[in-house]
């Protein structure tokens, strides 16, 4: 009989495993009851054939799916944690009058949509979608076509805005909002948007903590990207190209810029990064490529700039002497009208192991590093910066033949603007 | 169109063995500068450079050496039954012509192979009138010395100035005069040295024209308008005639 008692015990064990395990599949079965949301299905032959009226019925948690159609009910408040579905691209008509979509609760998710014509007016700013004091608020995949403003955000937190197409056909400055609007928010990320069209492609005004990623940011009246007062914030693998003045970055700190192209940002008053009054930021791998100027810097301090590319630019890098301790290392300077150019004699920023294309020295001990250090600013960089008018006389003889001789002994231009150690080689990027 | 002088000079200085060199030389340095820019915008900045500073020299040079050369002939000429503009305008049309024509070949072929349409358009018509205006100052130069070496040396002194020592004055002015509003002036200045007047006329068409800042606006809106393009073209061509037309006349009137 010894081994029939440790049988018995064995079943008695399985069998209260069983119980157990029922009771939890009731309990669990019990739960899912409780929270499996309702869906309300919105379009011609569903059974609601107005968004706002399945929102009216919706509870927090609840979905609405909304179907292909064009749907123009005006003002459509969200204030409940909803999920707002789009199936087949159905259109949101603002109807050149309204805001058409406002957020005024946490966890909402929208997706889906085609979003249009809502209204114009300076006062209370109409967008495409309006986020007001939320939390989790989803906005994916839609596309926004001609609204005043695009998506807006205002003191919101922990808000994701995710591939959406952005578009607006603005042509000037004051009669177009921005494509996506922050304001004083924090911890949003905004990834691989397309925007184009609108004043400022992404605009940051107090937004702290938040990562913009993967974006296309292009024909923008102003700014590609525009940001202020935001701290702490990253941008990383963005394309801002053919906007009106460019990127501008200002009045910040802590700033991370990496891997982001900034290209054919021309004209007049055109930059491909304008940085002012910036500080503790780092700007790493990044590509300049045929813009009027790559950077423009002015009241920067502590800016490490690393391994990026400066390529066919007016002007590389045109920094300020109002600037310092900034270092600008392991960059390749390749055919830029002008490498680096300032506006004083007051120098307090380095630069060390970067390629310059027109650096003409030797490498004797074959260390990749010249044996003479590089001057990067040229004679005549320095007299347009005196005498603006002077680019009159850009590519004449006589400006050849000056900054031929300044390059053998360098009288004009200040001693300290030098490269101690350039490479010798491009900085494989 | 032509007559027989014309012709005559013409094929004379086809043959000469420096207008061969200037257009192998040309043609060397155009296709070399597009070879190696990826970019022909800065390839046609690069080659502006070198257009408006040999064009000009040779220009000149050649067409002050060429006269003196042809002393004796043109004294041959005068013997006969020739009026005395004809055979100048013949001298002119002929060095002027052959120069063109070296120019067209040596750098015209590879900037129409390489530039964009109206740029490489304005970059030719810029060369050709550089050409002629240098031309008709070689014949100036030629005219007010009788002595070849003076006459060479005023010409060489005349390149000097157009190509070096005005913009030198345009920076000791525009340094001068840095507390004024001076931009609408230099418009007016500009147009005192036709190798500038080029220069800014072909930048203005290159994307580089947004580095000129304030005054490049000034200048883009006098020189793009159809007007000031219009008018900074009969500037030029002014330049070439003027020269030409007041050694004509001393021409008719000299004791030989």
């Amino acid at each position: 009989m010894d081994g029939t008692f440790p049988l018995i015990e064995s079943m008695r064990y399985l069998i209260s495993i069983s119980f157990r395990f029922g009771l939890i599949l009731l309990h669990s079965f019990v739960f899912v009851q409780l929270t499996i949301a309702a869906t309300y299905s919105v379009g011609t032959g569903y059974p609601f054939t107005s968004i706002k009226a399945a929102i009216d019925i919706a509870t927090a948690g609840d979905t609405v799916m909304v179907y292909g159609g064009v749907y123009a009910e005006g003002n459509i408040i969200i204030a409940k944690s909803i999920s707002l579905i789009g199936r087949d691209w159905p259109v949101l008509d603002g109807q050149h009058k309204y805001e058409v979509l406002s957020v005024k609760a946490d966890h909402v998710l929208i997706t889906g949509f085609k979003i249009q014509f809502s209204g114009h007016a300076s006062l209370d700013d109409p967008c495409g979608i309006k986020v007001y004091d939320s939390q989790y608020v989803d906005i994916i995949g839609n596309e926004l076509n001609d609204n005043f403003f695009g998506i807006y955000l205002q003191y919101s937190k922990d808000c994701i805005i995710r591939d959406n197409k952005i578009h607006s056909s603005g042509t000037e400055e004051q009669q177009i909002g921005n494509g996506i609007h922050c304001w004083k928010s924090d911890s949003l990320q905004i990834i691989g948007n397309t925007i184009s069209g609108h004043r400022d492609g992404i605009y940051f005004e107090f937004v702290k903590n938040s990562v913009i990623w993967r974006n296309i940011s292009h024909d923008n009246i102003r700014y590609g990207l525009h940001f202020m007062f935001s701290n702490d914030d990253a941008y990383i693998t963005n394309y801002f190209h053919h906007n009106g003045a460019g990127v501008a970055v200002m009045f910040t700190n802590g700033v991370k810029m990496f891997n982001n192209t900034f290209k054919d940002n021309w004209g007049d008053a055109a930059y491909g990064l304008l940085l002012k009054e910036i500080s503790d930021s780092y700007i790493f791998n990044n590509k300049f490529i045929g813009n009027t100027s790559g950077i423009f810097m002015e009241g920067t301090n502590r800016i490490q700039v690393e391994k990026n590319i400066f390529k066919d630019n007016g002007w590389g890098m045109k920094i300020q002497a109002s600037c310092m301790d900034n270092e600008i290392s392991r960059n390749n300077f390749v055919r830029n009208t002008f490498d680096v150019s300032t506006n004083g004699t007051l120098v307090l920023n380095t630069f060390d192991h970067n390629y310059w294309d027109e650096y003409e020295g030797y490498d004797l001990n074959k260390d990749s590093i010249g044996d003479i250090p590089y001057r990067p600013l040229s004679l005549f960089s320095v007299i347009v910066e005196k005498n603006p008018p002077t680019m009159l006389l850009y590519r004449s003889f006589i400006v050849t033949l000056l900054d031929r001789s300044e390059k053998m002994i360098p009288t004009l231009t200040p001693d300290n603007f030098i490269d101690e150690v350039p490479s010798m080689q491009a900085i494989p990027l | 169109m032509f007559n027989k002088i014309q012709k005559f000079i013409l094929f004379d200085i086809l043959k000469n063995r420096i207008v061969i060199a200037y257009t192998l030389l040309l043609a060397v340095l155009a296709w070399s500068v597009f070879s190696l820019e990826d970019d022909s915008n800065k390839g046609v900045l690069t080659l502006l450079n070198i257009v408006l500073l040999t064009t000009p020299l040779v220009s000149i040079i050649f067409t002050t050496i060429y006269l003196y050369n042809s002393a004796e002939f043109i004294e041959l000429l005068l013997s006969q039954p020739v009026r005395r503009s004809k055979i100048w305008a013949g001298l002119f049309l002929g060095l002027f012509f052959s120069l063109g024509l070296s120019f067209m070949i040596g750098a015209g072929i590879p900037i129409l192979l390489f530039v964009a349409g109206r740029t490489a358009f304005i970059l030719l018509v810029m060369g050709i009138l550089i050409t002629a205006i240098f031309v008709s100052l070689g014949f100036l130069c030629t005219i007010l010395a009788r002595d070849k070496a003076r006459g060479i040396g005023i010409a060489i002194l005349l390149w000097l100035y157009f190509s070096l020592l005005f913009d030198g004055l345009v920076l000791f002015l525009l340094f001068q005069f840095a507390d004024y509003p001076i931009e609408k002036v230099m418009v007016v200045v500009s147009a005192l040295n036709p190798i500038d007047l080029a220069r800014i006329f072909i930048i203005l068409q290159l994307d580089v024209s947004a580095m000129l800042g304030y005054t490049g606006a000034i200048f883009k809106d006098f020189f793009g308008t159809g007007l000031g393009a219009v008018l900074g073209f009969l500037l030029l061509c002014l330049w070439a005639v003027i020269p030409y037309l007041i050694s004509r006349r001393l021409f008719i009137r000299k004791d030989l």
